[in-house]
């Protein structure tokens, strides 16, 4: 069993794909990764061995913030968005799209599902 | 597009002048400026703008946090007071 800062990686998935399960970690990091350890990417997961293993352990915790250090870091850069009151952070706080997408139709991401203002009613002939 | 790196960050001459002299003299007059692309720079920190809108002047306190933003981030040019309630027929 691979077990990688706190999460199980799927046994039966390429080396690549497996790493990608971290958050934090993409296709193209998990390459890296792999090539920096001098590992294979088509090697499965369950494959590794423990030498293998504790290599691309040492990859992750000294070179990137994965998991809940990268989702807090995350979180306090909004928060510093939100405190010093610029325009990104007031549209964090209003749960509006903070890049300058149009907001007329669609962001439902943003702004969740439909909430339907009783509107005019209809005129029947 | 991100500004390029060899320019440095845009600071209006004359804005980045009246403050270096207020730095200098200690005094904490609010600055009214309409250059609301001026990137806010370490020296800017302590002082009080007071940014134009469009219409009004918004007065901006420059803390540690803001810098490496924009004035005009900080005073907002639109008002949107939440959709009017429609009266039943």
């Amino acid at each position: 069993m691979a077990r990688i800062s706190g999460i199980d990686l799927p046994k039966n998935k390429r080396g690549v794909i497996g790493l990608t399960y971290i958050y934090g970690i993409g296709p193209s990091t998990a390459a890296k990764i792999l090539d920096g350890a001098g590992i294979s990417q088509d090697k499965k997961v369950s494959e590794w061995n423990d030498d293998e293993l504790s290599t691309i352990r040492k990859a992750i915790t000294d070179g990137i913030t994965v998991e809940g250090e990268l989702r807090s870091e995350k979180q306090l850069n909004i928060k510093r968005l939100m405190d010093i009151g610029c325009y990104r952070g007031l549209r964090h706080r209003k749960g509006l799209p903070v890049r300058g997408q149009r907001t007329r139709t669609n962001s439902r991401t943003r702004k969740g599902k439909r909430k339907t203002v009783a509107g005019k009613k209809k005129v029947t002939k | 597009m991100a500004r390029s790196l060899k320019k440095g960050p845009f600071v209006d001459i004359k804005l980045e002048k009246k403050v270096l002299a207020q730095a200098e003299s200690k005094k904490k007059a609010v600055i009214k400026t309409w250059s609301r692309r001026t990137m806010i720079t370490p020296d800017f920190v302590g002082q009080t703008f007071a940014v134009h809108n469009g219409n009004k002047f918004i007065p901006v306190y420059v803390t540690e946090n803001m810098v490496g933003h924009k004035l005009g981030e900080f005073a907002p040019t639109r008002v949107f007071k939440g959709h009017p309630i429609k009266k039943d027929k």
